[in-house]
């Protein structure tokens, strides 16, 4: 007999399963990453004396069990919380030690002395909609945020990045020989306007 | 046989196809990389709300998951629709969170023991109450770093019904 050439595979259903792959894999795919609100609980081990804070320094929220909210003792829309926000922290009524040189605000004697002193108090109750509360959140970090964005351009006209852009670059891996310079700088808005929220136990509804 | 063959015209040969399945695997191998498995299968409802001023999660095994939301329309029938706590692949209880928490923390190495971050992926219409019980439980173990995970998106979206 004469040598025989071996018969060629068929290649032609090679693209067909390759297909299946395909569609498999795309079907399972979740491409973008987790993120959201990061927070901090606060520990659970109760001051001997807690610290004084005066009232004019506190912002309150409330949020009732029809997702109402309550700012200062006065109704509110979701919309208006951010300024309120952003007017209460940079008020800068405080004299002499007390004083905030970098602050806009009206300093209303009535409202925060210094926005390292501010606190907003955030507090819900146990039939508050999830949705809402997030809503919420996310404005008072925006009223924070904007602040920070503002003092950042100010302090760095010439950096060309927002505070945003710059922290989400302090973070991201592909700029690692950024972080020593950026940190810095960072660090200066934050402590010019600490994130000071803090998260009441919610209240039982009567 | 020659005599079978037409003349062949100014007709347009047909497009080559062979280089099709090179093209097909190259997307194939794409996704393959790209894709992140969920490892966990969700049982409740898990709509998450939206925020804009969000930052992104850590690396993954930094992480551990608690979701929490409706039995999803499978599960309804036997587990109601009040919302529940889910754990690994396992409904739960309020109790069992803190020894959840502990047990996910033991599995990690040394190193990362301290840096953990809870993401909670919770459902947009759960009730508050639940969310702060969870809270409670996190800081009776300690594990005082969360992250309420969340779509991004204009916040209004979530005021909408």
């Amino acid at each position: 007999m004469a040598k025989r050439a071996a018969p060629e595979v068929n290649a032609g259903s090679m693209a067909d399963i390759a297909f299946l792959l395909l569609i498999f894999f795309l079907v399972t795919t979740t491409i973008e990453t987790d993120s959201g609100i990061n927070r901090k609980l606060p520990p659970t081990d109760e001051l001997v004396d807690p610290p004084v804070i005066k009232q004019r320094n506190i912002f309150t929220v409330v949020v009732n069990k029809n997702n109402q909210l309550l700012v200062e003792e006065k109704p509110m829309e979701i919309s208006e919380i951010r300024q309120a926000a952003m007017e209460f922290l940079d008020n800068g009524g405080g004299k002499d030690e007390e004083a905030c040189s970098y602050c806009k605000g009206s300093a209303d004697t009535s409202s925060s002395d210094n926005p390292v002193k501010a606190i907003i108090s955030l507090k819900n109750d146990r039939e508050t909609s999830y949705k809402v509360y997030i809503a919420v959140q996310n404005e008072l970090v925006a009223a924070y945020n904007d602040l920070r964005e503002r003092e950042f351009t100010s302090l760095n006209p010439n950096i060309g990045l927002s505070y945003m852009e710059a922290s989400k670059r302090y973070s991201d891996p592909r700029y690692v020989s950024d972080r020593e310079r950026l940190k810095p700088l960072l660090d200066e808005v934050k402590a010019m306007y600490p994130q000071k929220l803090s998260e009441a136990e919610p209240s039982k509804n009567n | 046989m020659a005599k079978f063959k037409k003349k062949k015209g100014g007709e347009t040969p047909a497009i080559s196809t062979a280089s099709l399945p090179d093209i097909v695997f190259m997307l194939l191998f794409f996704f393959m990389v790209a894709t992140v498995m969920r490892d966990s299968t969700l049982m409740v409802q898990n709509k998450l709300p939206a925020a804009d001023q969000i930052q992104k999660l850590d690396k993954k095994d930094r992480v551990m998951y608690i979701y929490a939301g409706k039995p999803s329309s499978r599960y309804a029938d036997k587990y109601g629709n009040q919302a529940r706590i889910q754990l690994n692949d396992k409904f739960a209880i309020v109790s069992d969170v803190g020894a959840f928490v502990l047990a996910e923390r033991a599995s990690k190495r040394q190193e990362l023991q301290d840096v953990l971050t809870t993401a909670l992926k919770v459902d947009g219409d759960t009730n508050m109450g639940l969310i702060s019980d969870i809270k409670q439980e996190l800081r009776q173990v300690n594990a005082l770093k969360i992250n309420y995970t969340t779509r991004s998106g204009d916040y209004t979206q979530n005021t909408k019904n």
